[in-house]
């Protein structure tokens, strides 16, 4: 099964995957295995996980849209990052702004989804995923 | 001593070698950006095309929205219109073409009887309409050179939110499509409101038709009300990438052409420098034996031959 992780500046990811596992807005997980039924999703800000045999590897997904035709599943997203891209200072630095937005207002929905933005970022960076 | 003539041309003959070396140089610089700009434009193109194939999928799967950005309104009341140009100049008729096609919409949309607004990207389609005197809802500037999705989001965010606020009923795109190297033309596209999702597809770009029948989650229109503006979004980085490969190509241009006028310029001044200076040197040689034959000395002979004797050392 081809897997593609496309953001609007390039492909950031390309290669073949056993399954692949994503989370969408209703906030359930799917997993795609290979002759999956066709199928468009919207994504949650969440972890997406690739397995490959024994090998996993692990994106940070700001939203963004699964794919799934023939033989391919397709992940468009703003912001698609792996471990190696993820610069752990500044999702720190994020997360502890957002932390203290959210503490000065508990409505504010933009503060509380770059706090979710941080998290997941550093769950990907650290590979202990947050719920 | 060399005459005022050949002092001046000299001189000249500087100026122009110094401006060559600029053009020279930029012309260079704009070759490896146009390189850097083409790849960019291709490695956004698979979203792009991702995001129409997906819109394909939800028209066959038979996506029904009436999402505001489809609103379509007869009498435009206000035509917005997008210009995308650059922030520096010397790129030949780059702008210049953009600008007119810019004021050739506005005029239309004048004549048609709506009001229009002007969401200007780059520094010169703001200094030209800023100095007419036109009135500019945003403009943009430091975009143009390498554009980055945030920046297209920032433009798309802004027009959208004024689309859907009902300040505009219509919005054309101005830009210069990048063909070929050789070719860049400047398009006016339709901008929003959206052609629906069937026109959309028909437009092409899409990984091809599409056949399977689909799953949706949440639904085939939620998932298409939360794609639209990422479509929105898409369509304008493409074009500002577009944009900014026609840039540099037509900067190469122009600079290379005006390289090869200043070598021009520069063999057509040499040669004048050398006439005027061959000029001065028979004069002064003339003058030389005329005054020795007014003297009417026995050995005039041998000043003449002296003459030809110190002159020899200068070049013919």
């Amino acid at each position: 099964m081809q897997v593609e992780l496309v953001s609007p500046e390039r492909i950031t990811f390309s290669g073949e995957a056993d399954k692949v596992l994503v989370r969408t807005v209703g906030g359930g997980d799917i997993e795609f295995l290979a002759g999956h039924v066709p199928f468009i999703g919207v994504l949650q800000v969440s972890a997406a996980k690739v397995v490959n045999g024994d090998s996993a590897e692990v994106f940070a997904i700001h939203q963004g849209f699964v794919q799934m035709s023939g033989d391919k599943v397709t992940i468009l997203s703003d912001v698609s990052e792996n471990k190696d891209d993820i610069d752990v200072a500044r999702a720190t630095t994020a997360k502890s702004n957002a932390e203290a937005a959210v503490a000065a207002d508990g409505e504010d929905a933009e503060a509380k989804a770059a706090l979710r933005r941080a998290e997941i970022r550093l769950g990907v960076a650290s590979g202990d995923l947050p719920a | 001593m060399p005459g005022a003539k050949e002092r001046e041309l000299r001189r000249r003959i500087g100026s122009v070698q110094s401006t060559k070396k600029i053009t020279r140089a930029m012309e260079l610089i704009a070759a490896t950006r146009v390189v850097k700009a083409m790849q960019r434009a291709n490695e956004a193109k698979p979203y792009a095309t991702q995001v129409t194939s997906v819109i394909e999928n939800l028209a066959a799967g038979g996506a029904r929205v009436s999402h505001p950005l489809l609103r379509e309104v007869e009498n435009p009341k206000r035509v917005g219109i997008i210009a995308i140009t650059s922030d520096r100049g010397l790129a030949g008729s780059y702008n210049a073409a953009v600008i007119k096609a810019a004021e050739r919409q506005l005029d239309a949309a004048r004549t048609a009887g709506s009001d229009y607004a002007l969401i200007l990207i780059g520094k010169k389609a703001n200094d030209y309409f800023s100095f007419r005197n036109y009135r500019i809802d945003a403009s943009y500037t430091g975009m143009t050179d390498t554009p980055t999705y945030e920046d297209a989001r920032e433009v798309a965010g802004k027009v959208v939110d004024m689309f859907i606020g009902g300040e505009l009923d219509r919005v054309e795109l101005v830009y210069t499509e990048f063909v070929t190297m050789g070719t860049q033309r400047v398009t006016v596209r339709r901008y929003l409101p959206l052609a629906t999702a069937s026109e959309i597809s028909e437009e092409g770009g899409g990984a091809g038709g599409a056949l399977a029948e689909f799953e949706f989650e949440p639904s085939p229109s939620g998932v298409l009300e939360s794609l639209l503006p990422r479509y929105m979004e898409s369509r304008l980085f493409s074009a500002m990438l577009e944009a900014s490969a026609s840039e540099h190509a037509n900067r190469q241009r122009a600079m290379k052409a005006a390289t090869d006028n200043a070598e021009e310029l520069i063999t057509k001044l040499s040669r004048e420098m050398n006439q005027a200076r061959q000029a001065a040197i028979t004069t002064e040689i003339m003058e030389i034996v005329g005054g020795a034959e007014a003297l009417g000395s026995d050995d005039q002979k041998v000043v003449i031959q002296s003459i030809f004797e110190n002159t020899e050392g200068a070049p013919a």
